[in-house]
């Protein structure tokens, strides 16, 4: 009886926590550990919800919700004409982040501005390359040395991007987690006390949370910045509790050890939504998984061949079986979320009785195919070797006899760019920056095909003219009918087979409000409140 | 006993090279490259990619980069990690004593458990006692530690409350300067409670990291009593009249410990590899989940030098176990 007794004061403990007296605390049970708090250098999500969303902020901001641009650091901004220069006018009085061993002595300006770029670009920068190893994968990948031809600082609160071309979704490259605005004050500071590491570890922005301490593979713990630009945050505290397992993190949010999850697992989700003290938000996530045809390689050249093969394949049973209900069939390249997505799109009906007439009329006899499964789980595509098998199946019924192959990721991902492989590919993508040409101009454009991001090495010229030319035009209402009518022609075709948009859920507590769900798919607290 | 222990450590040199070369091998061999793979499904033009492997230093010759390897090891630089980018020592040596921790605790629970069951179990052999326990550790060692450790979180601390979910320590308590090893820091915070909520999270994963071990350690000392009880001196020392309870202590434990001990022993790289579930589940932070980490990430350094120091570990507690042989029985020191 004993034990019980103490264990029952332990468990007291913990519940004491939970409701911490006088300070408003919010704990998040995370999924993993961050590579580290300065977000340039890394790509995940993870990373960005423990350093660039709490911490930093960037001169333009996604409006909560959505994936339209609203003022960040900068209050307004300026377009020339020939869409070649951008000029943005900062925010004045914002105050960098205090953190032990350094107090700003003044507020941020066009320096921390030009700094924050010019690292990730020019070689002769101090934190170019700030430890071994570290290379700014985002700047390179959202093509920003090729884009921008220079940065200026104009005046103190004024800074001017020149461009080599006209680029639309340059504007919305400037939201994302890569194009955080750092302190040039801290910066320099550990420049001198030759510390310049430290940057990765005891980040300094300006954004609402400031950051407290990172006790690795554990807890991150960051305070509420008093000073905020858009007012302080409701709650005082923000706890991110690292739980990798995700049955975990659910008994952990029902236990009260934390209020808000991400990631559950799709079999935890129902009995969630039948938790009176919890509450599900969910959404489709900024993704698309699809099965790219080779479209170099007789018989998927014939646009008929593959809309056939896309007849034949029962989408809404993969939707069911794979992805247990978290996920939606895809009749567009882009998610539903993502503005300009051509919602009068009529999907390719599953029917494979009119497929197998369609591909014998094409000349199609006796094919046999190979279809690539990739070996890991991914946020769009929780089992590909399960859909593989799905899709198989639904071949077979037509005629086609399928073989599944798959390699260890890396070498999955090297070998799908060989414009040689053979077959269809199983892949997906997640959103960057919530532009259209995040998705159309890298998946599916003449330049990706040559790249070999375009997997189906599809190169149309009606579809490279479309989306080329939205991407020099600013006006947001002529890009929209521009990607409107590429989805028109991608759809006629056909070649991918869209397979799904996976739903993305956030199980939280009862006494959770405020939070917004992110289209893009990261985690941001900022506004949320918690009650007593 | 000197020579014994000399003797010992001389044969260490040999092991340490071939750890080192199965060490920098192991995620060599395994298909996957951290370039690639830190990449992902966004890519990187071949330009990129040749930029990054030679900034890295990963096309050089391989017995190049094993030599460099070698010297910094040498040096007792295990190189830094390629994702955070911290010196893999550091996060090494943050993370073992979460590991050791609860590693030390588990080792303790199945000893203090398992040594005195199998004793009882073999003096009582046949009796429901010795069925039931012998039943109970076969299925305690079948069970699979992940499956097991929800069912534990789900009862105890779902349904029943008694015991957090996962973690540490509850988050109210934060010791900044702490050294990680937490019911040291708790202890040593003073501060009200903060003990008993490191021990209570500490219970569970425990628990179940001790499982496997406590089952092997049971039925290795119930056979070693077995085997001993039936030896002559035994009888010897019951015919002549000397209580049970001494031919047992005395006589019959000490000579059943010596395989138990070498159990003792072994059990410890069984506990490092239960300890990568057991930290994955109870959000431990400690080697075996980092390890996995790195491992997924083809984090080569971290990878390399992880594996060398759990080696290196491993082998110290098996010195160890050696010389306590030497100490249990003097015919091993004297041969």
């Amino acid at each position: 009886m004993k034990i019980r007794s103490m264990l029952l004061a332990c468990s007291a403990a913990v519940m004491m926590t939970a409701g911490a007296a006088g300070a408003k605390t919010l704990v998040y049970c995370s999924e993993a550990s961050p590579e580290g708090f300065d977000p340039a250098p890394y790509t995940s999500g993870t990373t960005f919800d423990a350093s660039s969303h709490p911490v930093y902020d960037q001169l333009v901001e996604f409006k909560p919700g959505t994936t339209e641009i609203e003022p960040g650091l900068a209050e307004t901004w300026d377009i020339s004409d020939d869409g070649l220069t951008y000029t943005f006018h900062l925010r004045p009085g914002v105050k960098f982040h205090s953190v032990e061993g350094f107090t700003p002595t003044r507020d941020f300006n066009a320096d921390d501005v030009v700094f924050s770029f010019d690292r990730q670009g020019n070689p002769d920068n101090p934190y170019f390359q700030y430890a071994p190893g570290i290379s700014y994968e985002y700047y390179n990948a959202m093509d920003m040395p090729k884009i921008v031809k220079s940065i200026e600082k104009v005046d103190d609160m004024t800074v001017k991007f020149t461009l080599t071309e006209p680029n639309a979704p340059f504007l919305a490259n400037m939201a994302m987690d890569f194009a955080s605005i750092m302190s040039k004050e801290y910066a320099d500071k550990l420049v001198a006390e030759d510390k310049k590491a430290e940057i990765n570890n005891v980040p300094v922005g300006t954004g609402p949370f400031e950051f407290v301490a990172y006790q690795k593979d554990a807890v991150i713990r960051y305070k509420a910045n008093p000073d905020y630009f858009k007012g302080k945050t409701p709650v005082d505290d923000l706890i991110f509790a690292i739980t990798p397992d995700a049955a975990v993190r659910v008994q952990k949010l029902q236990a009260g050890e934390c209020q808000i999850m991400p990631y559950p697992a799709p079999a935890d989700i129902a009995a969630l939504k039948g938790d009176a003290n919890l509450k599900v938000e969910e959404q489709p996530g900024l993704n698309v998984a699809y099965l790219a045809y080779n479209t170099t390689q007789a018989p998927f050249d014939k646009p008929e061949v593959r809309k056939a093969l896309n007849m034949s394949i029962n989408k809404q049973a993969i939707i069911d079986a794979v992805f247990q209900g978290a996920g939606q069939v895809a009749k567009n390249p882009i998610p539903p979320t993502m503005w300009s997505y051509n919602k009068d799109i009529k999907d390719d009906a599953y029917d494979p009785e009119a497929a197998k007439k369609m591909l014998a009329d094409a000349g199609v006899k006796d094919l046999e195919m190979n279809i690539w499964a990739m070996p890991v789980q991914r946020p769009y595509m929780p089992n590909a070797r399960r859909t593989a098998e799905l899709m198989q199946s639904d071949l077979a019924k037509v005629g086609v006899k399928v073989n599944i192959v798959s390699y260890e990721w890396g070498e999955y991902l090297s070998k799908s760019k060989d414009p040689n492989h053979d077959g269809a590919v199983i892949l997906g993508w997640t959103g960057d920056n919530g532009d259209p040409d995040n998705f159309l101009g890298v998946l599916l454009s003449c330049a990706g095909a040559e790249s070999g991001a375009n997997r189906s090495f599809w190169c149309d010229k009606d579809f490279d003219g479309l989306i080329n030319k939205a991407k020099q035009t600013s006006d947001m209402a002529e890009r929209t009918k521009l990607y409107e009518q590429a989805q028109v022609v991608f759809k006629e075709q056909a070649p991918w087979d869209t397979i799904a948009h996976s739903t993305v859920f956030m199980p939280m507590s009862n006494k959770v409000s405020g939070y917004v769900m992110s289209p893009l798919g990261g985690h941001d607290f900022y506004g949320v409140d918690i009650s007593e | 006993m000197i020579r014994f222990i000399f003797g010992k450590i001389l044969w260490l040199i040999p092991t340490l090279i071939g750890i080192t070369i199965v060490a920098f091998g192991f995620v060599r061999v395994l298909p996957g490259d951290p370039v690639l793979l830190m990449a992902g499904e966004r890519g990187l033009s071949p330009e990129r990619y040749a930029e990054l492997t030679h900034q890295l230093g990963y096309d050089r010759p391989i017995w190049v980069q094993y030599g460099e390897f070698v010297w910094r090891v040498l040096h007792g630089d295990l190189g830094d990690s390629l994702v955070t980018h911290r010196p893999v020592l550091h996060e090494f040596l943050t993370l073992f004593p979460a590991t050791l921790e609860l590693g030390i605790t588990a080792m303790l629970i199945a000893i203090v458990i398992g040594v005195p069951v199998g004793v009882i179990a073999a003096i009582k052999r046949g009796s429901w006692f010795d069925q039931v326990s012998m039943t109970t550790a076969l299925v305690g060692y079948s069970m699979p530690i992940f499956w097991w450790g929800l069912l534990l979180i789900i009862l105890f601390s779902g349904v029943l409350h008694w015991t957090p979910v996962s973690g540490r320590i509850s988050l109210m308590y934060y010791f900044p300067n702490g050294t990680n090893f937490m019911i040291w820091d708790a202890i040593a915070s003073g501060q009200k409670g903060a003990l008993t909520s490191a021990l209570s999270h500490l219970v569970l994963p425990a628990v179940v990291l001790a499982t496997i071990p406590l089952a092997v350690i049971a039925r290795q000392t119930r056979s070693a009593m077995l085997e001993v009880l039936g030896e002559d001196y035994v009888r010897t020392a019951r015919a002549k009249g000397m209580p049970p309870r001494r031919v047992i202590g005395i006589h019959a434990l000490r000579n059943a410990m010596i395989p138990v001990i070498t159990t003792i022993g072994l059990q410890v790289g069984m506990l490092m590899a239960g300890a990568i579930l057991t930290e994955t589940i109870f959000s431990w932070p400690g080697i075996g989940k980092w390890m996995v980490d790195s491992i997924s990430r083809r984090d080569y350094p971290s990878v390399q030098g992880g594996l060398l120091m759990i080696a290196v570990i491993v082998m110290v507690v098996n010195l160890i176990v050696d010389l306590l042989y030497g100490l249990i029985n003097p015919r091993i020191r004297h041969r």
